[in-house]
């Protein structure tokens, strides 16, 4: 199969500057990077038809080897439709996104931080069970429930430390 | 008296007519989802019947238009593919009753809830188109026809969250489509021919390095969309901020058709075990990495989320084996998994209005408070950990025994992984069912005044009513909303029902999967039924 030496050039060019693009954080860059890999593929499929030759409009006194290829043409038809509807639908997503955040970046998921964030030790199942777990407890009920009061005191002073935590790390968000 | 194959390609052009009667009825609520409702009732009749017909009769191929077999669109019924059909539109089904219910509960009728009806018979559609497609460009297309709808249902609303997870969804989804785009063109580019009858002969006569290049590039491509391993991250980012049915019918189904187009690349374009090794290294990753992720988390969406990737894992574990036992389990599998992570996230979109929220640290006493929505959530949880005699439990029975079959080192290893991820599972699923259901709700961290108010009267709280003086309440102005309504139990306790019918019926089902995996790995009948009969076998 021979190919066209320049097409394949602009095709790589569009690739390399869409991927680059598409690294982007801000979201209008990612956009124009997905538009230019979506013009990249459509050369691509174009490509893979071979050679252009005559219009592929029958007619009998044409050899069938002189006519181009129609199938990759109606596939990059649909290709560049689709792309459009997806291109439309990503631009209405951003123009959300600034005016009800006013930012036109990717935001990190904040409770994908607060699970990197959290201690491993878990208070319902990794604590020690202080009060005597047996049914015999007839003198020991004032200790069980002191225990239990312990328990929930430092429960209490790790949830207010934790939350205190989140709250400085939301205001240093703010200030950047 | 016409065959049933004949109108299968009615199972996309009758979902897609009704999204545009339901378009044009976006005034009428009331006609709306009567349309809907009726329309995916007859697309499930239809598709009834064609696996009846698939089951008889094998693979059949209709060609549309009547163009010659390599030249024309075909659309291809085969048993997988009939499977497939009838399993994930009885499962949208059940979902769109239940988000039907939902909004006649909440009484939203306005506003941009008006386009999920027709969004979602195109969702359903692009499923159908496809599961049903007989070549790479039109199973491109159904995957964008079901794309383009899930950017939609997934940011439904547009708030915040809904927009900050669509941006990743849409972005990840597009690059993928843009690799399988590439993909086809290479493709075309080294056989001339984009059908995968035609390329299940011709793909073998090219020398090894193409095939290969062309192999990994198509597994990458539907690796995003099924979320194996290091191409899964985007899954648990997104769904589960979406609307609970909508995230029940995405677990259900999107990935399905990713793992779909997987099995049909592995045994009919690229038979062998050339890539075997890998996809069982990928497999063990995803099974472990996706259910360590699910323990991490509090919140019920999430973990459903995460055990989601990890049970994909199984499904490529069954393919990456390659032998007869295990493909025709994987089958048996994808049907269990549909349904059974389907219902799951209906549970939880119950849980979440009866409690108020799905963060385990706040839940509790839900099984004194509704012991129905304790019920429908340990029938499928114990079915998604594998416990016997739940349909979990014999999916993965069978991808055990064609394990063992094959029996190299990297098998046993893989079996191990397989095991080890079933009882986290189960742990995953025990701890929701320990804090959410069984403690009691004084003894959570920060329990949701939900579920601490109690009927003035001392009966059961039943609508948001009875929490409306609650100071700090965010249910103050629903009115008299309903909590539990029961269309919405109704259709989960359905969707239940189904995945223990995949247990009850467990002995035709597998009979039916093992005759679908013989003909796949014969790959004879299917291209026979393309292109007509062949005289050299390839």
């Amino acid at each position: 199969m021979s190919v066209n030496v320049v097409m394949l050039l602009v095709m790589g060019v569009l690739f390399a500057c869409g991927v680059y693009l598409l690294l982007e954080r801000s979201l209008t860059r990612v956009l124009l990077g997905l538009v230019l890999i979506s013009n990249g593929v459509n050369l691509l499929l174009l490509t893979a038809g071979g050679l252009p030759g005559m219009a592929p409009l029958y007619d009998s006194a044409i050899e069938p080897g002189a006519y181009s290829d129609p199938l990759p043409q109606a596939l990059i038809l649909t290709a560049i439709v689709i792309t459009f509807a997806v291109t439309a639908f990503l631009l209405a997503m951003i123009y959300r996104s600034w005016v009800i955040a006013r930012r036109d970046e990717v935001v990190d998921d904040v409770e994908d931080r607060r699970v990197a964030e959290q201690s491993h030790f878990d208070f319902e199942e990794d604590s020690e069970i202080e009060a005597d777990t047996t049914e015999f407890t007839s003198e020991d009920d004032d200790a069980a429930a002191r225990a239990k009061a312990a328990v929930a005191a430092e429960r209490r002073q790790a949830s207010a430390e934790e939350s205190a935590g989140t709250s400085d790390e939301s205001r240093n968000r703010e200030a950047r | 008296m016409i065959s049933a194959v004949s109108l299968a390609p009615l199972a996309v052009a009758l979902p897609i007519l009704g999204a545009a009667v339901a378009f044009v009825l976006r005034r009428h609520k009331r006609s709306q989802r009567a349309v809907t409702i009726s329309t995916l009732t007859l697309t499930l009749l239809l598709e009834c019947w064609l696996l009846a017909g698939a089951w008889t009769n094998g693979a059949q191929a209709v060609l549309i238009g009547g163009w010659a077999p390599p030249f024309g669109i075909s659309m291809v019924v085969d048993e997988f593919s009939a499977l497939m059909l009838v399993v994930s539109t009885a499962v949208s089904l059940a979902v769109l009753l239940y988000a039907t219910a939902q909004g006649m509960a909440d009484g939203d009728d306005d506003g941009p809830i008006s386009v999920f009806h027709p969004t979602f018979l195109i969702l359903v559609a692009g499923v159908s188109n496809a599961f049903l497609a007989g070549d790479l460009f039109n199973l491109y297309v159904g995957f964008e026809i079901l794309l383009t709808a899930s950017y939609v249902l997934l940011t439904l609303g547009g708030t915040t969250a809904r927009i900050r997870a669509g941006v990743t969804y849409v972005v990840v989804s597009v690059v993928s489509s843009m690799l399988f785009l590439i993909s086809i063109g290479m493709i075309y580019g080294a056989t001339g021919t984009v059908n995968m009858a035609d390329l299940g002969v011709k793909l073998g006569q090219l020398d090894e390095g193409t095939q290969m290049v062309l192999h990994l590039m198509l597994l990458v491509a539907f690796g995003i969309k099924a979320a194996i391993f290091p191409l899964s991250f985007w899954l648990p980012d997104s769904y589960p901020t979406a609307p609970a049915p909508v995230t029940a019918v995405f677990a259900g189904l999107l990935t399905k058709v990713g793992v779909y187009a997987l099995v049909r690349t592995e045994t009919l374009l690229f038979p062998g075990d050339r890539i075997n090794s890998l996809l069982m290294v990928v497999a063990l990753m995803t099974m472990l990495v996706g259910i360590l992720g699910a323990i991490a988390q509090a919140d019920i969406k999430r973990m459903l989320s995460f055990t989601l990737t990890s049970h994909i894992g199984y499904m490529v574990f069954g393919l990456a084996l390659g032998n007869l036992a295990a493909l025709g389990a994987t089958v048996y599998y994808v049907a269990h998994h549909i349904i059974v992570q389907t219902s799951l996230f209906l549970v939880t979109g119950l849980i979440e209005r009866r409690a108020g929220t799905s963060n385990v640290d706040r839940l509790g006493s839900l099984a004194k408070l509704s012991p129905v929505l304790a019920v429908l959530f340990f029938i499928p949880a114990m079915n998604l950990a594998s416990i016997p005699p739940f349909s979990g439990f014999l999916g993965k029975l069978g991808l055990m025994q064609g394990g063992v079959e094959l029996g190299t080192p990297l098998a046993w290893v893989l079996l191990a992984g397989a095991v080890a991820t079933s009882l986290l599972t189960l742990l995953a699923v025990a701890r929701v069912w320990n804090r959410a259901f069984w403690r009691k709700a004084e003894d959570a961290e920060n329990p949701d005044p939900l579920l601490l108010v109690g009927a003035k009267d001392g009966g059961r709280v039943t609508t948001y009513s009875h929490v409306a003086n609650f100071p700090t309440s965010r249910y103050s102005d629903r009115g008299d909303t309903q909590l539990l309504p029961r269309t919405m139990v109704g259709s989960t306790a359905a969707l239940v029902a189904l995945g223990l019918a995949l247990t009850v019926f467990a002995g035709p089902l597998f009979q039916l999967s093992d005759q679908a995996a013989r003909q796949m790995m014969e790959r004879t009948p299917y291209i026979e039924a393309v292109l007509g009969p062949q005289e050299g076998t390839p």
